[in-house]
């Protein structure tokens, strides 16, 4: 029952709409925490250069594993490097590379997805077993040797990430289009003769972006930790930028005696990726693309 | 005096809006059901008809709430019992049967099963008896072979037999009062027809009260004894059946009444103008107020109150009733069509068939289609220009794939589509060029559909004129007010979205894109049957004022007989695929004709409580055509023998020029039909 369609809405400028999604989302208190640790990371990840109270490279051997103190406030590692500092420093990195990678696998994996779904047949056949064949393919094996093929640097990072993480996001955006393409607005538009990407563009488009979007925001979390884990086996950043799967990586055989080389960047990974999982999901709810809703009877 | 079984005392249901006002769906509801009866609840989609239904076995959908008043069963409010309590009454005392059978039965359980599940659940029967039982319902609801049945599984049966199966399990707990959700608005209207005829026999057999809720008055007349109309969440009127049909007293259930096409009358029904207010936008005065005929400055602000007359045993709520009542019967006056025919040939279809048959790789390889016994065969229409054609005939007849394959949405396996005498239309989409596809253009039957909900209505009849005529800025929005104009929509309607439109207004916008394109044939497939009444006279006089001035050609697929014989010139009557028969509109609806355009005219539903439907076939459905011979011989009433199984009938002549494809001599055919 459409209830809240009864008032009528005049057209909304997209900010307009952009901004009532927010406080939609920012209305439910999972929403409002999952944003509010969402912002804070995304701030500190633009103002941490400047607020860093050390430098992050700056080893010194005589301030080794330091437990935290009023002046180290994290610690110090096993290089008597300050804790805090990589820490607020270690979520820049991940954050920017999984940022963009998601754009890129948002953007190949709808598109194709949405191609696939409308034209169908046997180019559909073909690509989605293509698909299937990637999808078989353990991605952080297949991530290990292209990095260890080309390198480690961003430039190869995003685009390999953005690969492996699209292909979900094609069957995401090919059932999405199902669900739109067998309505009548579009086999309207087809007798009238549109082109495919006209039709793709103008009538479905509209209709599975919101779908698509709450998937990338799904994909990027996982592809945080993804990151981390490839960051972790050493394949990610390399040393010495401080990067949270890095750290852990370094500081996991001291956690018996040196707890706070470690807990610091866990925090801000588990934190980072709970705020994004729960922005995604309500944003998914802000948009109506709820699948738990309640049985009527 | 009868024993009163459920009474509905001052019932208000509503809910919040986000702005944290009340907004009522049904307001002050009061009425009793007697036992053994049967009320029919009629009203335009949003009038609270449903909800009523729900609320009468104690359930409020999510998100409304009972804000006063009690429903009463056995002396106890269902709205204030506990859900436990509720269960022992729902089933075995009060029982559903919903719009969509196909949907409340589980697929993959057999039909034995689940009735087996309502038996154990609402009768104390051992597992011996229920078996019993089971086949002894399922005699009841006329399924035949009860033991076979009960071992199918649902998507095996036919819409109609769903239907059955669902009124079966609802009479396992022997219930007392039996609630109808438009139990018969997705059937065909044979189907339709048998199924309501099952309902009145099992009302009279068992004494089962029920209440039927329909927008279709048509159903309602053949089924009850007595009728409320609901309007915006009100009771307008409640009387005996016969009265309300006859002699509405309501202004607004005799537009209704007025704006609904009959058999017996070719032409247009006038249209009841605006339509029904939405909840919470009423504040004061009679929610009818600015679509009728018959207000006074009165009825403005002041809400009329339901008025008890009895010497009509009859509630109504209207000041000025009594000025209704000296005008006893509903003069139903229609606008002539005026036919724009002319000589010219627009359309001409030559021996087209289409085969849905899924193709060997051999053929795909080689990009033909073989199958020698294809969905539609033998189509052979002439359409003028100017003309309005209609195609008929059940779910399953083609005419929708026929209408696909003009629009060039679906190959066809053979034949010609000539367009103009002389371009030969490709039907596939690909191979015709701009033009080809801008002659022709489509409106669809449902909206919703149709309109992209994410476009403005600007957007949405914007995009032919741009595809087309690459118009631009100031000359494209002078192009899309013109064409809103023409379809009687203001230019405020341009940055409305399709969910601010209501179901009629949204049907006009659709027309109005297809206008856009300025079509020489327009594909109109099934465009009335998703609308309510009062609106689908609305849009049917529209499409007829915009054939007249601009000599579009219309190519009107539809079940409805009634609506086809209001708007149409000529009537192709369908079966399997198959033309039985094909002739101006006023030959097809009088004798003779073919057995199958009988079996049609006879079981449509007309809301006079004396006309009552002829059954003439049985309702079976058949799933393919047959390979030989007549494609009606699998349900035709009159079948001759061995010649209409092996021979294709040949086309016979009336004097009306009128085509039957039968075998039966058409003086034959008249003779029986007569009598």
């Amino acid at each position: 029952m459409k209830l809240d369609n009864i008032y009528q809405e005049e057209k909304k400028s997209n900010f307009a709409k952009v901004s009532e999604i927010i406080i939609t989302m920012a209305s439910r208190p999972s929403g409002f925490i999952g944003l509010s640790i969402l912002i804070f990371h995304v701030i500190l990840a633009f103002i941490s250069p400047y607020i860093a109270p050390y430098d992050f490279k700056a080893i010194n051997p005589t301030l080794m594993l330091q437990a935290p103190s009023a002046e180290y406030w994290f610690g110090t590692d096993d290089l008597g490097r300050d804790v805090f500092t990589r820490t607020i420093l270690g979520g820049r990195t991940a954050l920017t590379i999984t940022f963009f990678g998601s754009l890129i696998a948002l953007l190949w994996g709808g598109l194709l997805g949405i191609f696939c779904g409308l034209v169908g047949g046997k180019t559909d056949d073909i690509v989605m077993r293509i698909v299937d064949a990637f999808l078989s393919i353990p991605w952080i094996l297949a991530m290990l040797l292209i990095v260890s093929l080309l390198g480690t640097s961003t430039e190869v990072l995003i685009p390999a990430l953005g690969f492996f993480y699209g292909k979900g996001i094609v069957r995401v955006a090919r059932a999405a289009t199902h669900d739109v393409i067998a309505k009548d607005f579009i086999v309207s538009a087809r007798a009238r003769g549109h082109s495919n990407f006209s039709i793709i563009w103008n009538e479905i488009i509209p209709n599975v972006r919101d779908a698509i979007l709450v998937e990338g925001a799904m994909r990027w979390s996982w592809m945080l930790l993804g990151f981390s884990s490839l960051s972790f086996l050493g394949f990610g950043v390399s040393p010495p930028t401080p990067d949270w799967g890095l750290m852990i990586s370094n500081a996991r055989g001291l956690m018996s005696f040196a707890y706070w080389s470690v807990i610091a960047p866990i925090v801000g990974l588990s934190s980072l990726i709970i705020g994004i999982n729960l922005t995604a999901d309500a944003f998914a709810k802000a948009l109506g693309i709820d699948r738990s809703t309640k049985a009527p009877v | 005096m009868t024993e009163i079984i459920q009474k509905v005392k001052n019932l208000s249901i509503g809910f919040k809006s986000k702005k944290g006002e009340e907004i009522l769906i049904l307001r002050d509801i009061s009425t009793n059901i007697k036992k053994g009866e049967t009320v029919g609840i009629v009203g335009e989609s949003g009038s609270g008809k449903s909800t009523l239904a729900l609320a009468m076995m104690g359930y409020v959908k999510h998100g409304l709430y009972t804000i006063g008043g009690e429903c009463e069963f056995n002396s106890s409010n269902l709205l204030k019992m506990k859900n436990r309590d509720l269960e022992k009454i729902r089933g075995r005392k009060i029982a559903m049967i919903p719009q969509n059978a196909g949907q409340a039965l589980t697929p993959n359980l057999k039909i034995g099963y689940q009735i087996d599940e309502a038996l154990q659940l609402h009768s104390d029967l051992k597992e011996e008896e229920r078996e019993q039982k089971i086949s002894e319902l399922l005699n009841k609801v006329r399924l035949p072979s009860p033991e076979t049945i009960a071992l199918r599984y649902p998507h095996e049966l036919s819409g109609g037999q769903q239907q059955r199966v669902a009124v079966a399990m609802a009479l396992a707990g022997t219930p007392d009062l039996l609630l109808l959700d438009e139990p018969t608005t997705g059937l065909d209207v044979t189907t339709q027809a048998h199924v309501l005829e099952l309902l009145n026999f099992i009302a009279k057999d068992t004494g089962t009260s029920m209440v039927y809720v329909s927008h279709d008055l048509g159903a309602i007349a053949q089924v009850s004894d007595r009728i409320i109309v609901m309007y915006s969440g009100e009771i307008v009127l409640e009387g005996p059946s016969r009265d309300i049909l006859k002699k509405p007293i309501h202004p607004y259930t005799y537009g209704l009444l007025k704006s609904i096409p009959k058999l017996s009358l070719a032409g247009l029904p006038q249209s009841m103008p605006g339509s029904q207010p939405q909840p919470g936008t009423m504040h004061r005065g009679c929610s009818f107020f600015d679509r009728c005929d018959f207000s006074e400055e009165k009825c403005k602000n002041n809400s009329p109150q339901l008025e008890y007359l009895e010497e009509l045993n009859t509630n109504v709520r209207c000041f000025n009733y009594k000025s209704l009542m000296n005008d006893s019967q509903v003069n139903q006056t229609v606008n002539k069509i005026k036919t724009s025919l002319q000589d010219k040939e627009i359309l001409n279809l030559s021996e087209v068939s289409i085969s849905y048959a899924k193709q060997k790789l051999l053929d795909q390889v080689l990009n033909r289609i073989s199958d020698d016994n294809p969905t539609v065969k033998d189509i052979n229409i002439n359409i003028k220009k100017g003309e309005t054609i209609a195609l008929v005939g059940e779910s399953g007849s083609g005419k929708s794939t026929i209408l696909k394959s003009i629009a060039g949405l679906l190959r066809t396996k053979g034949g010609i589509i000539k367009f103009d005498q002389n371009r030969n239309l490709s039907s596939d989409l690909k191979e015709r060029d701009p033009n080809d596809l801008r002659i022709i253009q489509l409106i669809f039957q449902n909206p919703d559909e149709s309109l992209n909900p994410n476009h403005t209505v600007e957007e949405i009849i914007a995009q032919p004129l741009k595809l087309y005529f690459g118009l631009k800025g100031e000359e494209l929005k002078k192009n899309i007010i013109d064409l809103l104009q023409k379809v009687r929509l203001g230019e405020f309607y341009m940055s409305r979205y399709p969910r601010q439109l209501s179901g009629g207004e949204k049907q006009r916008v659709a027309v109005a894109r297809a206008f856009a394109a300025k079509p020489d044939i327009i594909l109109c497939d099934e465009v009335t049957s998703a609308l309510d009444v009062s609106v689908q006279a609305a849009v049917l006089n529209l499409l007829q004022q915009l054939k007249e001035d601009f000599g579009t050609t219309y190519i009107f697929v539809s079940h409805d007989l009634a609506v086809v014989r209001a708007i149409s010139d000529r009537v192709a009557v369908l079966y399997q695929g198959r033309l039985c028969e094909v002739g101006p509109s006023k030959d097809v609806y009088q004798f003779p004709s073919h057995p199958y355009t009988e079996v049609l005219l006879g079981a449509v539903l007309e809301p006079d409580p004396d006309i009552k439907p002829k059954l003439v076939a049985e309702d079976i459905v058949e799933e393919k055509p047959p390979q030989k011979g007549c494609s009606f011989q699998g349900r035709c009433s009159r079948i001759l023998g061995d010649i209409c199984k092996s021979e294709v009938p040949p086309w016979q002549i009336t004097n009306g020029g009128n085509s039957i494809r039968c075998h039966i001599p058409l003086k034959e055919l008249q003779k029986d039909q007569i009598n």
